[in-house]
């Protein structure tokens, strides 16, 4: 499952990315294989979206969150 | 003042290091450029406790060494290059403690490069307070440093952190994080050999990003990219294989070292605040309302220091004139350099309290939720979200929104920001639209509330947006860029701004404009004094002969006949002579050669166009030499046809003119510098200049 189809409240673990490049980008803010993380909310037009992971509040685009394979 | 030691500041954004920086140096810093690199470099002193002077280099914030701005890659660029003249001594790491694990990443990339360091624990009161304990000896021990618990916002534990500087090796202490050679053994090695070096992070770091070091020669280049080839090096796939094998790292020197016990809690604030901020309607509503009082504060509070400024260099100007030797030196001085200089300083007021906002917003943590709201309508048109904050400061001054476009990390995305921010109305584009307006528009309200003039002005400001937005869209399809455009940013939680820190802003961004857009604002004033003030052969010869009969004519005002002069002399001047030289070409838009001047002197900044047509209007109203601007040119009528110059189809092309020319010498200058090269700003004059004469065109020739 890809992070972008959480709703808001929904928590998974990140497996694996789909793309080399943004994952060292995610990785770097935080988002590492095993992280647990949270959708806090949406921005007001749908995107980008807010998530909790490794203790602080990140965003990023839709198109970003779906590199990112939860579980 | 001898300088003992030099000590980088380096860590992640929103760890509070500008504020580390500010406590640790007062007011004593100055701001210049990284050697050969457009990147602002601040730098500050500060006492240690042997006594010893050092010297304080605040390097960029980053979430690692691979940078993804401009400014980022200053880090490693100074961190690598011994014979920079900002290499460290003693590296000063600053962390977020309720933050570690990610804030450590970077830490540990550093730590390997073997410059001594110290780690900063900031905000340790706060994270405290948050249920996060860390057993500050533990982890000292693990890495082989001196960790200082501080808090630079309540000036907490500098004093130690002064301490542990005092006392740091010459050698580095830190135990490697992660021996990176097994990630690309023979490619670390070859580097290692060719460069002379002894360190492997080093070695690998090179060979991710010595493209963008401009340290290396041509020669060192090419040999590294061959070493490149050779082994196979996979970029992106090293720096995934490096990253996860740094926490993994991490998570071993840091197990037992936090003591979370109520990280849930941080966040209930920042929660519930975000949920009426960010909220569908609120969030709109109020960042409306925000922008509303940001204009409101740049025009009405800066217009009393603004007057302040005026009256004082008009002064200075009056007061030279009448006890300065007279001649030509004196009005060089006064008529060219203390009028440029009048010129610069007049924007002070606005620039500061624009940043002040700025400052406050982004202190605030609200900044962000901005450019979070803004990401979508802004990506639509090619710009991201960070776009913003450069737009809305484009109200104020391209120049210093041009250089806030730096933190947008996409280069497509930056150099859009970059060519449509001075679209955007500009203080210096007020007082002409304020004098046209007044002349074309009747001072009248309808609907008893709403002044048709204000109308006007707000009309004017939202064909900026519109122009500026329609720009993106047509750059985002021409120009094509490999890059992905991507937006991952990390939301700070809100916090209570910290005055001095906006206190500083001001300070530096002020200091920063006039230093900067003020030499070139400078040089332009004396080139067009001087082209205004001389002419051709003996034409001014022959004024002065002319009018010397009427000077001793005791029936002739004085002041009216040296007016007739200045005026007769203006246009037989080099200015004058260009603006008879251009008339054809702007006599479709409905100027005559005297707009023509004014359009030429207001090259440098728009705002010289109302001082022009004030010497160059004095005539035509007759002997109404003590008349307003305003009245002169409502009164003046064209020679040749009889008819009034300022029509409504006229003011209406005179003000799309300004709207859209570039008319800003200082703003081509930072876009130069910006871009390094004459590609942009020339693409960018062109490209406003054109808009500009075909709107004021297609307007003029609508309405007339």
């Amino acid at each position: 499952m890809k992070l972008s189809h959480l709703k808001v409240g929904e928590t998974g673990t990140i497996v694996a990315f789909t793309d080399l490049d943004m994952s060292v980008k995610l990785m770097e803010m935080g988002c590492l294989p095993g992280e647990i993380v949270e959708v806090e909310r949406f921005a007001p037009l749908g995107d980008p979206m807010a998530i909790r992971v490794a203790g602080y509040q990140l965003c990023l685009r839709k198109s970003e969150a779906e590199v990112i394979i939860i579980q | 003042m001898s300088l003992d030691i030099k000590i980088a500041l380096v860590g992640n954004p929103n760890t509070g290091k500008s504020t580390l920086f500010n406590r640790l140096t007062g007011l004593n810093q100055k701001i210049g450029n990284f050697p050969g690199i457009t990147v602002d470099k601040k730098t500050g002193f500060t006492k240690l406790v042997d006594g010893k002077t050092a010297a304080v280099i605040d390097l960029p914030g980053t979430y690692s060494l691979y940078p993804k701005s401009n400014d980022e890659s200053i880090v490693f660029q100074v961190l690598a290059d011994k014979n920079n003249s900002s290499y460290p001594d003693v590296i000063i790491l600053i962390v977020d403690a309720s933050n570690l694990k990610r804030n450590m990443l970077l830490f540990s990339q550093v730590a390997d490069l073997g410059i001594p360091m110290v780690l900063a624990l900031n905000m340790i009161d706060l994270s405290e307070k948050q249920g996060i304990f860390i057993h500050i000896d533990k982890l000292a021990e693990r890495l082989g440093v001196q960790v200082i618990p501080i808090s630079a916002r309540n000036n907490i534990g500098l004093d130690k952190l002064r301490q542990a500087v005092t006392n740091t090796n010459k050698i580095s202490t830190q135990f490697t994080a992660v021996d990176v050679n097994f990630l690309a053994p023979e490619a670390i090695n070859e580097v290692k050999q060719r460069l002379n070096a002894d360190n492997d992070y080093y070695a690998l770091q090179v060979l991710h990003q010595h493209e963008h070091l401009t340290f290396f020669t041509e020669n060192d280049q090419v040999e590294i990219e061959q070493i490149e080839q050779k082994h196979h090096f996979e970029s992106s796939k090293i720096q995934a294989a490096e990253t996860i094998a740094r926490y993994k790292h991490l998570s071993t020197i840091l197990s037992d070292v936090v003591i979370d016990k109520g990280t849930a809690n941080k966040f209930s604030f920042s929660d519930k605040l975000d949920g009426i901020l960010t909220h569908k309607i609120w969030g709109f509503t109020i960042f409306l309302l925000i922008l509303f009082v940001i204009f409101n504060a740049i025009f009405a509070w800066s217009s009393v220091p603004m007057d302040l400024i005026e009256q004082a260099f008009g002064y200075v100007t009056t007061y030279g004139h009448e006890h300065l030797p007279a001649g030509m030196l004196t009005d060089l001085l006064l008529d060219g350099v203390v009028a440029g200089l009048g010129g610069i300083f007049v924007f002070i007021p606005q620039i500061a309290i624009l940043f002040a906002f700025i400052s406050i917003l982004e202190d605030t943590g609200y900044m962000s939720r901005v450019t979070f709201m803004m990401d979508k309508i802004m990506s639509k048109v090619g710009l991201n979200g960070k776009s913003v904050v450069p737009m809305i400061g484009g109200l104020a001054c391209a120049v210093p929104s041009i250089m806030a476009a730096r933190n947008i990390e996409n280069w497509k995305d930056r150099m859009i920001t970059i060519m449509v921010t001075p679209l955007i109305s500009c203080s210096a584009r007020l007082p002409v639209y304020i004098l046209l307006i007044s002349i074309i528009i009747p001072s009248k309200t309808i609907l008893g509330i709403i002044s048709l003039q204000g109308m006007a002005l707000m009309i004017m400001y939202l064909i900026s947006f519109v122009a500026a937005v329609l720009v993106a869209w047509v750059m985002k399809v021409i120009i094509k860029t490999k890059e992905r455009s991507y937006f991952i940013m990390e939301l700070p939680i809100y916090r209570m701004p910290r005055w001095k820190n906006v206190f500083y802003t001001m300070y530096e961004k002020s200091r920063t404009f006039v230093f900067e857009a003020g030499k070139v604002i400078i040089a332009i004033s004396i080139i067009l004094w001087v082209m205004a003030s001389f002419g051709p052969g003996n034409r001014f010869e022959n004024i002065d002969q002319k009018y010397a009969t009427a000077l001793t004519d005791p029936s002739k005002n004085p002041d009216h006949t040296q007016t007739l002069i200045a005026t007769e002399k203006l246009e037989n001047s080099y200015v004058g002579i260009l603006g008879h030289f251009i008339e054809p070409a702007i006599r479709p838009l409905g100027y005559d050669w005297k707009i023509g001047i004014g359009l030429i002197t207001s090259f440098a900044a728009r705002e010289a166009f109302v001082g022009t047509m004030a010497t160059i209007y004095s005539v035509d109203g007759g002997d109404a030499d003590s008349a307003t601007i305003r009245q002169r040119m409502e009164s003046s009528v064209n020679n040749k046809t009889g008819l009034p110059v300022y029509t409504f189809a006229t003011g209406i092309s005179l003000m799309l003119f300004y709207a859209f020319a570039m008319q800003c010498m200082s703003t081509v200058a930072i876009v130069y510098r910006e871009t390094k090269g004459w590609k942009w700003p020339v693409i960018q004059l062109a490209y406003m200049t054109a808009m500009a004469y075909f709107a004021a065109l297609i307007a003029y020739q609508l309405l007339k």
